[in-house]
């Protein structure tokens, strides 16, 4: 069985900057992380491999030639072996671009039978990539995914929705995003970290991949940002101190009843 | 096997063919959602300002009062019908949806950024390949293009962006729940519902559902709260977390919780708050004995109202808020408890 994990190389605090012109998101490659919620997918990824015989786990991240720390990283907790997707033609790219471009590279690592990723990333957000991908692959996607059981020709996934949960059956070859109750996250391993030396990690740009180049980066996404700005985030903050009587929650209460929210 | 298909930009759209404004309603147990007369407040006030229809999109196999949704706002209900729509699969919902865009060709499609919206608006922009901006805090007509502004905030919420979908349509953006008010009920109004049967591959599927749990920790889901009651670090331990419940309880409020208070097992991952959980838009959110890590904040700063209750005067949850209690919040919140009742007493 072949598992791909998708990780995601993320700025590892709130420092990120956008170019004011193009309205892209500038990363700099210094304090960067793996996606935590890929860290997830892809401590169940070893889970499962640690439990059945013969799984193999690539690692495929798209980035900046700095997110091979990550893949390295990834292949340091347990991934076999990884690609790099990476090119200044890839820049820029919005979900619908980018997702042509991984699942391009995942058919190129040959045949596989899940692919897991977090179900969203903490700089974006926009969780859509992931599903993307999917379709591109023409394979089904699970998402919001907690738990996992793996059958002998597929798996049956248990979703978290907004009101409990819901169970899917689905064969293999699939798509399937997780949240964070999928798997405890992992370390490296010193056995890891020497394979992560070791291990060859291929980089693919466009020669490899090889798309028309007006269907990548910014010529190739749907969507445009106009502008970005900065939503003002301090407010007027209203200061109570507790003093042992009912004044500080008194004032509180009329405070919220002024405010129309109780 | 997977075999890669790339149904490329290169096909040239005539845009002016795409006329009106789709919402994708939601349905569970044949009982239309809440978040769907939210997406009509939405969706009414974009089509009336480009000055085109509503359609509202169900899946389902039997749906109750689908006249409350043209009472609500829309102008036409596209009823796609079949036993598969009784709950949500990603392949059949995305396939049967794209067919009606194809039929329909509507300009904009607007959906709830749920774990429903979230998963088939992806899947429905890729087949249809164009844009999809994600859960939107501002949705307005560009007066000179009339091309549809998409502001979404990124990066925690510490930037918002807006952007627009120019050359591909429909211009696809799921919105945040809460985000809108429900659209009233005006009997007066009158509309059609369509019903839509479609058979062979757009139904076909892999996925079979097995089955839906309700979880009932999630008496009040945070998405959907008009109130959420949070508690961090500060609560203590589980026994401590349990003021957090009671609050909540007595305010028919959600509860939310902290990464560390759910990692210490004081409450479950449904329920946590921020970047690793969700992010909730509430009209108040109380956060009791939380320090305000950024990571928090990012998944709550949107709200309405901020109330923090916390002993650490410099604790950075005070920067965001509305109003502050410096104090210990097992002194404090018995007595937000004691005078929350005195209210209901007089109510």
């Amino acid at each position: 069985m072949k598992i791909i994990v998708l990780v995601k190389q993320v700025p590892g605090t709130d420092s990120v900057k956008l170019d004011p012109i193009t309205g892209v998101m500038v990363r700099t490659g210094k304090d960067t992380i793996i996606n935590p919620l890929d860290e997830n997918a892809l401590a169940e990824a070893i889970r499962i491999k640690n439990t059945y015989p013969d799984v193999t786990i690539t690692a495929v991240s798209m980035g900046p030639v700095s997110a091979m720390k990550a893949i390295k990283e990834a292949i340091a907790m347990g991934a076999d072996d990884g690609v790099l997707v990476s090119g200044r033609e890839f820049a820029g790219s919005d979900t619908i671009a980018t997702a042509k471009v991984i699942a391009a590279a995942i058919q190129k690592t040959g045949k596989f039978d899940l692919i897991l990723c977090g179900e969203r990333a903490t700089d974006g957000e926009t969780g859509q990539t992931a599903a993307m991908i999917a379709h591109y692959l023409t394979i089904p996607a699970q998402t919001y995914v907690s738990q996992l059981e793996v059958l002998a020709d597929g798996v049956i996934v248990k979703r978290t929705v907004e009101s409990g949960f819901e169970r899917v059956q689905v064969d293999f070859p699939l798509l399937v995003s997780v949240n964070k109750d999928i798997s405890d996250t992992g370390f490296p391993t010193l056995s890891g970290k020497l394979r992560a030396k070791q291990v060859e990690v291929p980089m693919w740009g466009n020669t490899e991949l090889g798309f028309d180049k007006c269907e990548l980066g910014l010529t190739g996404s749907p969507t445009r940002v106009v502008k970005i700005f900065s939503p003002k985030l301090s407010r007027d903050t209203i200061m109570a101190k507790a003093n042992g009587s009912m004044q500080p929650v008194n004032e509180l209460m009329a405070f919220l009843m002024q405010k129309d929210v109780i | 096997m997977s075999t890669y298909v790339n149904n490329s930009l290169k096909e040239q759209q005539d845009l002016s063919e795409f006329k009106g404004v789709f919402i994708l309603g939601e349905q569970r147990d044949g009982k239309i959602q809440a978040v769907t007369f939210e997406l009509l407040t939405w969706g009414r006030g974009i089509a009336d300002e480009l000055g085109c229809e509503l359609g509202c999109v169900l899946l389902g196999a039997e749906i109750e009062n689908m006249q409350e949704v043209i009472a609500r706002g829309a102008d036409k209900v596209f009823f796609i019908q079949d036993p598969i729509f009784k709950n949500f699969l990603p392949q059949p919902y995305s396939n049967a949806i794209t067919r009606l865009v194809q039929e329909e060709k509507p300009e904009i499609i607007i959906a709830g950024a749920t774990t429903t919206g979230r998963t088939v608006m992806p899947l429905v922009a890729a087949k249809t390949n164009t844009g999809l901006t994600a859960d939107c805090t501002e949705l307005t007509i560009d007066h000179e293009t009339k091309l549809l502004l998409q502001t979404r905030p990124a990066i925690g919420g510490n930037i918002m962006a807006t952007i627009k979908t120019p050359n591909t349509r429909p211009q696809m953006a799921t919105v945040r729940p809460r985000s809108a008010k429900q659209a009233a009920i005006d009997t007066a109004r009158t509309g059609e519902i369509i019903v839509k049967n479609y058979a062979g591959s757009t139904i076909m599927t892999v996925e079979k559902f097995l089955e839906f749990m309700i979880d009932t920790t999630q008496a009040v889901s945070i998405e959907e709260a008009d109130v959420i009651i949070a508690g961090g670090k500060g609560m203590k331990n589980a026994a401590g977390f349990k003021l957090v419940e009671e609050l909540a309880g007595l305010m028919g409020a959600a509860v939310g919780a902290t990464r560390d208070a759910v990692e210490l097992g004081w409450c479950t991952y449904p329920h946590q708050i921020g970047l690793s959980g969700k992010t909730v838009s509430p009209k108040l959110i109380l956060a009791l004995g939380i320090a305000g890590k950024i990571q928090f904040l990012a998944g709550m700063q949107t709200s309405d109202v901020i109330v923090a209750i916390n002993k650490d005067p410099e604790a950075q949850i005070f920067k965001v808020a509305d109003f502050g209690i410096v104090g210990d919040v097992f002194e404090v919140v018995p007595m937000l408890m004691e005078a929350v009742k005195k209210m209901k007493a007089i109510a």
